[in-house]
């Protein structure tokens, strides 16, 4: 085959006069669909024109609604032809136009006509079309031809019908799940994709019904499939039920295991590879149960066909993250792959040699990484760096040459976000590893030289700012960071002169040097540099004396800004123009879609800028804030501990209300965060009132009511209750929610003077003794245990009854004892009979609490427990025990 | 892992020509919902291809989470995308399928211009592949001789063509082949 390369250069004069689109016009298309409507039909005109139209759909070219109507009548009327090609072509337009409810009753009679014809391809796509555009009501009446067509004897008629129920499925369940006869028909149907599409759309109807998938799995795992990728189907529904049954089977073996592994000799490429995927997936899979999986797909890696290569690679990177010993067999064929010719099989090669390759090899795989690095895409280098800063968090002793691997990449050509990667890398290292820290800074003070994004540009600065003094000789930085103000934009002037400013601040020898050099920023051409420099000078004291920076100006300056800048915003906005000035202190300090963030936040990787060591205060350090600017809870003492929020009410209602309970040594406080949703109301003097009659103990004390909420900011009021010292008092709290409202008018904004009372009752609250416990590991438990001694041990054993699992009784007292579990013992082994849990912790009053929890299987299902704890006091070592007593 | 359980689904199918324009594309997916987003996600997915040699194996690569395998033959080139949890075996059995049938369609002329002047075939041979995203056939033989099954009066399948047809489309490359 000579001709590709000159047939290629001929194309290109070609396609100007050859296409047969050349020149086509929506308007003319359109003229020109005038032909549906002859008496006389020339049916190879007619599936021109509607080719045509296809064309400008497919190119993007939109129909307006008249221009949709006009065509879709026109079109209906070429049911007349007897011609099959055009009929075709028919369909295929009415599937694209999609036409509105008012206008498929047109072709419904036509197509219900078709569905009954006597011609398997009229009765396959009149099924197809007519699903695809029908509504509820009329598929009761076609209900019958459809049950029908599911056990019809062609197999691309009862495929036709049987991927049409997949799809009503979503829209009409109740319909659908009345074919399960005729489904469970199809399922032994001869033909290979009948059967597919026949089971993939029984599950469907019984997904929700554990026992009934089971028995299906059951039944087809003994049972002949016809078609590798019903096969695969099959595997994925054995697989999931493994899943839902994994934690309940004692007996080592795993149900269904065996089919899967004889999966593996299936002849099937397809199969062989979706059941090796299968069971590397499995919950907690052993490195026997691994074995075959991974020979099968080791043998795939030196396949001829990329796809293959490319499956097996990319199965076995994700088993290297949990079971790196188990993929290490496949080390040889995996680096012969680094010089592969699809990259993406050339990262994946390697990012799995990174992951489990050992300290020696590491530099010998630097070499071939370096080599390879210039001729792949932006987005696999980002997985190689972030391979190669997992590694050298592995290895901190390799820091060196893979820190130098990491400034010669950031060196080379590269977008953002390549090179945002490679600089978080580098952040991290030096964070983590020490050693690592100078030479590091120096890499990204020269990258900073010649960076040309302004968003990594100041971050660097930041970091140095944060880093840079606490070093040997922060002088050397110096130059870098005043070669910015020099050279660079306003944005990364402005930062610069907060970093020299740092610098002075922290390092008092350098602190008169600092001061020439912001001198200098005075005349900077942009405000918000010159505004800088003139305020760091001013507050750092810049009479040329050198004094200690004060302490009060460094937390002004350099200080956490703990309020959210929503709120800032908010009460920017509100705040009108009077005598009175705007006071920061009055902005709220709570973000009600907080705890939503944080929950969100660990399922991120740490980007290294945005986590520098001074990172944002805890939520406990807030709170205490918080608290301590309220003057009636001044005298509270430290606080001890704030609960996780707890929702009072039910998502998406008028009011959203969660509370923090936080616990002093002699007082507990509710902190309401309420949240008004209705844009045209204005609540004020909103209070929660608490009915403690179920909780004895506690007396109330005082109440903070929140003076106004308007719509969608949130806002706090708090009530305090007084309990006896040091003791884990319980008891249930009903809470009222009791405010004025009063009418906004959402568009001009102005509120109406008279307010009605009003009150909105919300759920209970509970304070449980865990409450009282504060989550705090231990190291090296052993070490804690042996040194808090048995002066103080209490010992008893429970009976837990009938659990589902070991894990969940596990689960079920760990949570009720709120402590921290300890060296990972709260992760139970499946098919363990008996599991020791070790959890710490610190009991109010500052009191020091070990938990040693022993579970042994009873019986089938009951589950005993021997709790042994030790603490600083034996009243707390009883309190504990008494909490499991109680729950 | 969210395959597990799933229907094995395909996202869209895409035929291009070699500057990365559209001949036909299929999208069975919300992913991509205005045609600006589907432009940008195809001229993506063309620059990303295009050095790799994919002539005589399907290729595979990983782009914005989805898996995308494809080939190409002459000027064509040849796309199918799944979700990123996919067997790439059968999302690459799609491609093979679809593949396998417009070389039949095409009588083994697969080229642009080819593809163009018999769009109406390429489009009904999309619509026989794939449903709604879920796999109706992967068998191109088969895929082709529903496509082409109504065309029995007109033309004889391609399988039976008579001398006269064979040298008719015979006649018609050479003279295309003159005329350059």
């Amino acid at each position: 085959m000579a001709q590709p390369f000159m047939k290629k250069d001929d194309d290109r004069d070609d396609e100007v006069e050859y296409s047969p689109f050349l020149g086509i016009e929506k308007g003319a298309v359109l003229q020109e669909a005038r032909v549906f409507n002859d008496p006389q039909l020339d049916a190879r005109r007619c599936s021109q024109v509607i080719t045509k139209l296809l064309y400008l759909l497919n190119q993007g070219e939109t129909f307006t609604k008249v221009e949709a109507t006009e065509v879709f009548f026109a079109v209906t009327k070429l049911f007349q032809s007897k011609d099959m090609g055009l009929r075709r072509m028919v369909y295929l337009m009415i599937k694209e136009i999609s036409p509105s409810a008012d206008e498929v009753i047109i072709v419904t009679s036509s197509l219900m006509k078709d569905m009954n014809s006597k011609i398997d391809m009229y009765r396959a796509n009149a099924i197809r079309v007519l699903c695809r555009i029908t509504d509820g009501t009329l598929l009761a009446q076609i209900e019958r031809y459809l049950k029908q067509a599911i056990v019809d004897k062609n197999p691309v008629v009862a495929s036709a019908a049987l991927i049409s129920g997949i799809h009503l499925l979503h829209t009409n369940p109740e319909i659908v799940k009345r074919w399960s006869n005729e489904v469970q028909e199809a399922v032994q149907s001869r033909a290979a994709l009948v059967q597919f599409h026949a089971l993939a759309l029984l599950h469907q109807i019984r997904q929700n019904d554990r026992l009934a998938v089971s028995k299906l799995v059951t039944s087809l795992t003994r049972g002949t499939v016809r078609s590798p990728i019903a096969q695969c189907l099959l595997i994925r529904y054995t697989s999931q039920v493994i899943r839902e049954s994994g934690n309940n089977t004692q007996t080592g073996d795993r149900p269904f295991y065996d089919f899967l592994e004889s999966c593996l000799r299936h002849k099937s490429e397809m199969v062989i590879f979706e059941s090796a995927r299968a069971i590397t997936e499995l919950n907690g899979v052993t490195s026997r149960e691994l074995a075959p999986a991974i020979t099968v797909l080791q043998l795939f890696l030196s396949s001829s066909k990329p796809v293959l290569r490319f499956a097996a690679v990319r199965t076995l990177n994700k088993v290297a993250m949990t079971h790196p010993m188990s993929v290490t067999n496949c080390n040889i064929d995996m680096e012969s792959l680094i010089s592969d010719q699809n990259r993406s099989i050339a990262t994946l090669a390697i990012t799995t040699l990174l992951k489990t390759g050992n300290e020696s090899s590491v530099d010998r795989l630097m070499k071939q990484i370096t080599n390879f690095m210039s001729d792949i895409a932006d987005e696999f280098k980002i997985v190689v760096v972030e391979a190669i800063r997992s590694l050298c968090l592995k290895f901190p002793l390799k820091y060196r040459s893979l820190m130098n691997f990491l400034s010669n990449i950031l060196r080379e050509e590269g977008g953002f976000d390549y090179k945002k990667a490679i600089v978080d890398s580098i952040v991290i290292l030096i964070r983590d590893i020490p050693d690592a820290k100078e030479t590091g800074l120096l890499h990204l003070c020269e990258f900073i030289e010649d960076c040309e994004f302004t968003y990594l540009s100041t971050q660097i600065l930041h970091f140095l700012g944060i880093e840079g003094p606490k070093t040997s000789d922060p002088s050397k930085y110096i130059r870098f960071i005043y070669n910015r103000v020099h050279l660079e934009n306003a944005t990364v002037r402005a930062s610069a002169v907060s970093t020299l400013a740092r610098f002075g601040a922290a390092v008092d020898e350098i602190k008169p040097r600092i001061f020439v050099l912001l001198r200098r920023c005075l005349f900077d051409s942009d405000d918000e540099v010159r505004d800088r420099a003139t305020l760091y000078l001013n507050t750092l004291g810049d009479d040329g004396s050198v004094v200690e920076t004060d302490k009060d100006v460094n937390d002004f300056l350099f200080g956490p800004f703990d309020i959210p800048l929503v709120n800032l915003e908010s009460s920017l906005k509100n705040y009108e123009p009077s005598e009175e000035a705007f006071n920061i202190n009055s902005v709220p300090k709570e973000v009600k879609s907080q705890p939503l963030a944080e929950k969100k936040a660990p399922g991120k990787k740490p980007t290294g800028l945005g986590a520098p060591p001074s990172a944002p205060p805890s939520t406990t350090d807030a709170y205490e804030r918080m608290l301590s600017s309220i003057p009636e809870f001044a005298n509270f003492g430290k606080l001890f501990k704030s609960s996780p929020p707890v929702e009072l009410t039910e998502a998406e209602t008028e009011y959203a209300v969660n509370v923090v309970k936080h616990i002093f040594d002699r007082h507990v406080v509710f902190q309401y965060n309420c949240t008004n949703t209705i844009p045209e109301q204005l609540l004020e003097d909103v209070i929660v009132i608490v009915d403690s009659s179920d909780a004895e103990e506690f007396s109330e004390v005082f109440s903070k009511p929140l003076r106004s909420l308007p719509y969608d900011s949130p806002g706090q009021t708090f009530v305090a209750f007084e309990k006896p010292e040091g003791v884990p008092t319980v008891g249930k709290f009903s809470n009222t929610l009791k405010f004025f409202v009063k009418e906004v008018d959402p568009t001009t904004g102005e509120t109406e003077d008279d307010g009605v009372e009003d009150e909105y009752q919300l759920e209970d609250l509970e304070v449980v003794s865990a409450d009282y416990v504060l989550k705090l590991g231990v190291s090296n438990f052993r070490n804690a245990w042996e040194s808090m001694g048995p002066d103080c041990e209490r010992v008893d054993e429970y009976g837990l009854g009938p659990r589902e699992s070991l894990a969940e009784a596990v689960n079920t007292v760990t949570n009720l004892l709120g402590l921290q579990p300890c060296e990972g013992t709260e992760v139970v082994p499946p098919n363990s009979r008996s599991h020791t849990c070790l959890l710490s912790g610190v009991f109010i009053g500052n009191v020091k609490v070990l938990v040693r929890l022993s579970f042994g299987l009873d019986g089938p299902k009951d589950v005993a427990m021997k709790l042994t704890v030790r603490s600083e006091d034996e009243t707390v070592s009883d309190a504990i025990h008494e909490i499991v007593a109680s729950g | 892992m969210a395959s597990n359980g799933q229907c094995p689904s395909i996202k869209n199918i895409l035929l291009l020509d070699s500057e990365g324009k559209r001949v036909a594309v299929k999208y069975y997916s919300d992913d991509w919902p205005t045609n600006n987003s589907k432009l940008a996600f195809e001229k993506f997915v063309f620059s990303k291809t295009l050095k790799t040699n994919a002539r005589t194996e399907a290729e595979v690569t990983l782009l914005e989470n989805n898996i995308i395998i494809y080939k190409f033959v002459q000027d064509l080139h040849f796309f199918v995308t799944g979700g990123d949890d996919e067997n790439e075996l059968i999302l690459a059995s799609v491609l093979q399928g679809f593949f396998d049938a417009v070389t039949l369609l095409l009588r083994s002329n697969v080229d642009k211009r080819e593809a163009l002047e018999n769009l109406d075939l390429i489009l009904l041979c999309l619509d026989e592949i794939v449903d709604g995203g879920i796999i109706l056939e992967t068998n191109g033989p088969l895929i082709a001789e529903k496509v082409t099954s109504h065309s029995l009066d007109a033309d004889a399948p391609l399988s039976e063509q008579t001398l006269t047809q064979a040298w008719a489309t015979a006649r018609e490359h050479l003279t295309r082949t003159l005329l350059k």
